[in-house]
């Protein structure tokens, strides 16, 4: 059982509107468990977006269950979902998102303030994640002295400080070009070859050809969900 | 992991100088002016009250009642009503620590080839207990010396100066109205009256003396005012009460009519001075601590535009596990951290503009570790505040709209 790292049974999601409550997400279940890496796909408006927000824990649902790594979400308080934030989740978003005027040892271990780890031992772990993500000689740089695709190492990098179950990747090659597309999606796969769960959002399709599985969203609802249909043939 | 929040918080503020440096500025002007308005004030207020210690505590003035001869009034003082008689009576009322009867005016004095015009007061040795003053050095007359009127004098800072200059004036013989004086003592310095006159310029002779031999008197035993000292501060207005009856009495002065004499109380006179300094400091406290409360202003507003700014990084850190109180600790800090060291500055800035003030003006200034304490809690105070607000908004945001914002 404790194989499961998202499971979701029912899930809805509407938001209040002046025209009245607007269905975004419709009896969504999904079931992934650890190791998987799954590509989340959809045009936008499919609600795709919301789902990502709601599987990192920033938004609730609005019926439905969720239960992440064993915690039944909705019976979390705010202060409970950030600790899981901290501690379950890396977020890679698409704009990279590292802090300007922070070193980018500084950036990765930044999660590391808000759970009380020394000083000293942020420094050693965020150093050895920015080694591993292939950034050695820039553990001082600031992040807008770094290229898009570093950013996105060092995004990455401070996404697995905390060890998380699970890594949500929003469009991660959104703001890259194909060439380091290609890069940071090889990053992903050894990843997820050492057992990390990824769970990323695209909308293209030869990103989302490096995942395993891929869901279809359409209209609030997952509409296909069926794993990916290369690998051997195409390498 | 608070002092990793510190870090935060000293990392933003550093990253925009200018308007740090220009919101502490706030809080240095604020918290100089308090400073440097308390200090001005508390220097003012010691001031009083030294000139009212040196003055004599808890003494009542009584003065003879005003003559009217043929429609010409005279004022206070200018019948002599009282005498010695009076005095002595007064004396023995309880409460009264010490009586002095004085004669005053003036005279030239003469010594050598030098003469002065100065004051001459006649009394008795109860005069310089009561306003506590005592001789430098010499000795002072003595109650026997007022019984026979012997011709012996204590001489004033001010007065000896003029005189003998840097000479020791005591043992020497000066002339008041070409009557011989040998000086027995020499006055400690007493400084500037509450009028501003010089109370060093003076010379002290028994009482006796004065009126029989340097000034005359129309009625003998007669005295224009006396001192009277009482034990305590408290017991004043029962004196008083005490001190108008007995006279009443010995005046044989019916219900109804107007008293000879009059009474005044210098401590209340003094005590008033030093109310109106202490309510004019207190005002210029106020007055201080308004700019105070617009540097706190200053830093809320900054503040404000602050978390604005740095929506999209508060969505961030929500998003990798900073919790509501986290976000609003890293603000509440910036907000204090520019408040105290703000107001470190303006301490020492109205520090030193209190100690300029001094040195220009001569104004006695002191810097009290209460005014300094002051200041520094009203900064912190201000700086939790006007931060808390800008702090808890930043807390509040929500990490999806926030992470959105561009």
């Amino acid at each position: 059982m404790n194989d499961s790292v998202i499971h979701i049974e029912g899930l809805h999601k509407s938001y209040e509107t002046s025209a009245g409550l607007f269905p975004v997400l419709k009896e969504v279940s999904l079931h992934i468990t650890r190791g998987e890496f799954v590509a989340v796909m959809g045009p936008s408006g499919s609600g795709k977006s919301t789902f990502m927000n709601i599987l990192g824990c920033l938004d609730h649902p609005s019926a439905g269950s969720y239960r992440l790594d064993g915690h039944d979400v909705a019976t979390l308080d705010k202060d409970a979902l950030a600790l899981l934030r901290n501690r379950t989740i890396g977020f890679v978003f698409q704009g990279f998102n590292l802090l300007p005027r922070m070193s980018l040892q500084d950036n990765v271990a930044l999660p590391l303030i808000y759970c009380g780890v020394e000083r000293a031992e942020r420094h050693q772990r965020a150093r050895e994640l920015l080694v591993k993500v292939g950034l050695e000689k820039y553990f001082d740089s600031m992040p807008n002295k770094i290229s898009g695709g570093q950013q996105q190492r060092v995004a990455i990098a401070r996404a697995l400080i905390n060890r998380p179950s699970l890594i949500l990747a929003d469009e991660p090659t959104g703001n890259l070009d194909s060439h380091t597309s290609t890069e940071i999606m090889a990053l992903f796969e050894s990843l997820n070859r050492e057992g990390i769960t990824i769970v990323l959002v695209t909308h293209e399709l030869d990103v989302a050809q490096h995942a395993q599985r891929q869901v279809h969203f359409l209209d609030g609802r997952i509409v296909n969900d069926h794993a990916t249909l290369h690998t051997e043939a195409s390498l | 992991m608070k002092l990793a929040m510190l870090g935060e918080a000293w990392r933003a503020m550093g990253a925009n100088r200018m308007r740090t440096f220009l919101t502490m500025l706030g809080m240095v002007i604020g918290v100089g002016a308090v400073v440097l308005m308390m200090s001005v004030g508390q220097g003012a207020q010691y001031s009083i009250k030294q000139t009212i210690s040196a003055m004599g505590s808890n003494l009542f003035v009584l003065l003879s009642g005003s003559s009217s001869t043929g429609g010409v009034r005279s004022g206070s003082g200018g019948s002599y009503t009282l005498n010695v008689a009076d005095a002595e009576a007064i004396a023995e009322l309880p409460g009264v620590q010490a009586i002095a009867p004085i004669h005053p005016g003036s005279a030239q004095i003469v010594y050598g080839p030098n003469n002065w015009n100065t004051s001459i007061i006649g009394t008795t040795p109860g005069y310089l207990d009561a306003r506590s003053w005592p001789v430098a050095s010499g000795n002072t007359f003595t109650d026997s010396d007022v019984r026979s009127a012997t011709r012996v004098a204590l001489i004033g800072k001010t007065a000896a100066q003029n005189l003998f200059g840097d000479a020791d004036p005591v043992g020497q013989t000066i002339r008041i109205r070409q009557s011989p004086f040998v000086i027995l003592g020499l006055l400690s310095t007493k400084g500037q009256g509450m009028d501003g006159r010089d109370q060093d310029d003076t010379i002290i002779i028994p009482l006796t003396t004065a009126q029989r031999q340097v000034f005359g008197s129309q009625f003998p035993g007669s005295v224009r005012m006396v001192m009277v000292q009482t034990t305590t501060q408290e017991i004043m207005p029962s004196v008083e009460k005490s001190m108008t009856e007995l006279l009443r009495q010995r005046h044989r002065i019916r219900e109804g009519l107007d008293d000879d004499f009059s009474l005044r109380n210098l401590t209340a006179v003094a005590d008033s001075a030093a109310e109106a300094t202490r309510v004019m400091s207190l005002l210029l406290g106020a007055i201080a601590s308004v700019s105070l409360l617009v540097g706190g202003i200053g830093i809320m507003n900054i503040m404000l535009v602050s978390v604005t700014e740095r929506t999209r990084e508060i969505g961030i850190r929500m998003a990798i596990g900073a919790r509501q109180r986290d976000i609003l600790l890293q603000f509440l800090l910036e907000a204090i951290i520019i408040s105290v060291i703000g107001c470190f500055i303006g301490l020492l800035l109205g520090i030193g503009g209190a100690l300029l003030v001094e040195l220009l003006t001569g104004t006695k200034v002191i810097i009290a570790l209460s005014s300094v304490i002051v200041a520094f809690g009203v900064a912190a105070t201000v700086g939790i505040f006007f931060g808390y607000y800008p702090a808890r908004k930043a807390a509040q945001l929500d990490p999806i709209e926030a992470l959105r914002y561009q």
